[in-house]
């Protein structure tokens, strides 16, 4: 029996995510580097390898471009595997793999063969870590053909857009933030999916549109809750899947409002707040009051000292001022 | 001789067919009628026939931009050949690959790339999957020369040593990586096998053109595999006769080919299937007749593919978006 009510913290519905789908299904198996390591992956991975095995939790050798390419290669030979890479820093040495391969397999040799893979780069940023062990990159993927990108911001929907990954038949970036690790929701106990392509609205509101994902969703909500108090009333959508796109909520509701502000985690030329910008701008155009605004970070690599990372990093502030500034646009 | 009529008779047909299908590539290839960049392997079938004598419809082969031969001696239709490399709906990757990605599921051939490199631990990955599942697949990883200086080689060997796969890294050695000689790409022309004895992988250099030693080498190595006793590297030195894209390297004009004439002469005298052909001579296992006889079929087969290519629509311009995702 579910017990709906149940409080869970983002990464342990992660876990619980993985462990259920590893228990229904022995086609899925976890590979990368450090899943047994809390130090890389937090509490997402533990108990695994008690339960399951050395053989379907296989901690790694340093080795991002072979070891994701393996994933590639067992989802090709009919597995679903759940490649980690503790750092989306590091998989960086896998866009071959990623990209050339997994992405574009099904469509180049015409739909013989799928790549039914999840492909879950954690993004840790902050902590004086510099710019190697900071980026945020969902933009890039979004861009290639072939992949489906998520990026969740709750418990609920971490575990719901998880299981929906792993069943997936197409390779899946899986953008995990480690500063939602410990954001509780209610998370039922049994198996459940949430489609892709489906945001949410977070808070219905008539003055503006705030659109954001992934980690920017909290920092958004933040600053809705601190809005309402001064009388404005945003309406804030979670897209939670980057690609697909809910194009459709995010429309209706600009044709509601005639104001956006989208935040974005990622840096400002060619993030993904720029093409829904672009879709709005397109598809949305006769209902804008205001130019669309986006919150972004500068186009500047991670700095390390705490005292420049103040300035880097944009939270609900930033947020807020770019809500003044479109809902006062005259 | 140990070897019966017909199974040495396969042997011999297989690597007709892949020479006499890929010869029937060249003059459309000049004559712009083809135009996906094809990569012959003329010269160096002998090592996937000789590799895949001892391979089950099961086992698992990741090739390269030069597949043909593993593609066709992994069982792969000829047709299906003929109508990807003409960019038809029935190819067999129904026209969204060309030639340099041929697969076929059904019987193990998994896919090509011509990334150089690109396909080792995806090989590696199926490899991986065979152990999780505990059913004894072999995974053959077909790469060049060229690709020994990847880094995804040695990633790959590492963790196949490790965790002790069912994998085959197969280096078809034809010392050229497109233009450039080995001896400038690599300290020492000898040592591709070498490779692999850091990783505590066991090793072979093998005559590539010769097709009864590959098929020794590869049988034993396959075995060796297959009962869970690691990974193998296998070198096959060979030699491809055509250019590296295209009949001679012929691009736009220019004559690209660089290597000396007498080289190729000289592969030219150790063509694999004029080798065997020899030994089955010699062996009275068949006379001239019967020689005849297969290449023969193998031209009506290759007729009949080029016939079913010919008839086959190209894929529709509504289905362009079709296959990106499933």
């Amino acid at each position: 029996m579910s017990i709906n009510n149940r409080k869970l913290t983002y990464s342990l519905a992660v876990n619980e995510a993985i462990k259920q789908m590893m228990e229904i299904d022995e086609s899925v198996f976890v590979i990368g580097q450090g899943v047994e390591s809390p130090w890389y992956v937090g509490n997402t991975c533990t108990g695994l390898i008690e339960e399951f095995g050395e053989e379907r939790v296989i901690d790694t050798p340093v080795s991002e471009n072979a070891i994701t390419g393996s994933a590639v290669g067992a989802a090709i030979a009919g597995m679903k595997p759940i490649v980690v890479h503790p750092r989306v820093d590091f998989m960086l040495y896998a866009f071959d793999p990623i990209i050339n391969q997994a992405a574009n397999w099904y469509y180049m040799n015409g739909g013989r063969a799928s790549v039914p893979l999840v492909i879950w780069p954690i993004v840790n940023r902050g902590g004086e870590q510099a710019a190697q062990h900071s980026q945020a990159l969902h933009s890039l993927f979004a861009h290639i053909p072939g992949l489906k990108v998520i990026a969740p911001s709750t418990a609920y929907d971490v575990k719901g857009l998880l299981i929906s990954a792993i069943k997936d038949p197409n390779p899946v970036v899986f953008i995990d933030d480690r500063w939602i690790y410990g954001q509780e929701s209610n998370v039922p106990n049994e198996i459940y999916e949430i489609p892709f392509g489906k945001g949410t609205i977070r808070n219905e509101g008539n003055d503006i549109t705030l659109v954001s994902f992934s980690y920017m969703a909290v920092e958004a909500q933040k600053a809705t809750d601190e809005l309402k108090n001064k009388g404005i009333n945003v309406e804030f959508i979670d897209i939670r899947t980057i690609k697909p796109l809910d194009e459709d909520i995010i429309l209706n509701s600009v044709k509601k409002t005639g104001k956006l502000v989208i935040a974005d985690g990622s840096w400002r030329t060619g993030s993904f707040a720029a093409e829904i910008a672009a879709i709005v701008a397109q598809k949305a155009f006769k209902y804008l009051k205001a130019p669309i605004e986006r919150v972004t970070l500068p186009d500047i690599p991670a700095p390390a000292s705490s005292e420049l990372e103040k300035a880097y990093y944009i939270n609900s502030d930033n947020i807020i001022e770019a809500i003044k500034k479109v809902v006062n646009y005259k | 001789m140990k070897y019966n009529k017909d199974f040495l008779g396969g042997l011999y047909k297989m690597m007709v067919r892949i020479r006499t299908v890929e010869e029937s590539f060249v003059q459309p290839i000049l004559d712009k009628k083809i135009i996906c960049p094809v990569h012959l392997c003329s010269g160096e079938e002998a090592v996937p026939v000789g590799i895949s004598a001892s391979l089950s419809k099961k086992d698992f082969v990741f090739g390269t931009h030069r597949s043909h031969g593993h593609y066709l001696a992994k069982g792969g239709d000829m047709g299906e050949l003929v109508a990807e490399i003409y960019g038809k709906e029935t190819g067999c990757s129904r026209g969204r690959g060309g030639s340099m990605h041929l697969i076929d599921p059904e019987n193990g051939m998994l896919g090509a790339a011509p990334i150089v490199g690109g396909t080792i631990s995806l090989a590696l990955g199926a490899a991986l999957a065979s152990q999780i599942r505990k059913n004894k697949q072999v995974s053959i990883s077909y790469f060049g020369d060229g690709a020994t200086g990847e880094g995804a080689l040695s990633e790959s060997m590492n963790f196949a040593s490790l965790k002790k796969l069912p994998i085959i890294f197969v280096c078809e050695n034809n010392l050229y990586s497109t233009h450039m000689h080995i001896s400038k790409m690599r300290d020492n022309t000898n040592n591709i096998a070498d490779l692999a004895k850091p990783h505590n992988i066991k090793s072979y250099t093998v005559d590539g053109n010769d097709v009864l030693k590959v098929y020794e080498t590869s049988k034993e190595a396959i075995e060796y595999c297959r009962e869970g006793n690691g990974p193998v590297f296998m070198e096959f030195l060979t030699y491809r006769q055509r250019g590296h894209v295209g009949p001679d390297d012929n691009i736009q004009g220019t004559h690209t080919d660089i290597r000396p004439r007498e080289e190729i002469n000289e592969w030219l005298e150790k063509d694999p299937i004029l080798r065997l052909k020899k030994v089955l001579l010699e062996n009275n296992f068949f006379n001239n007749a019967e020689i005849n006889k297969i290449h023969k079929e193998v031209e009506l087969e290759v007729e009949k593919a080029f016939i079913f290519s010919d008839n086959s629509n190209k894929p529709q311009i509504k289905d362009l978006s079709k296959y990106v995702y499933k």
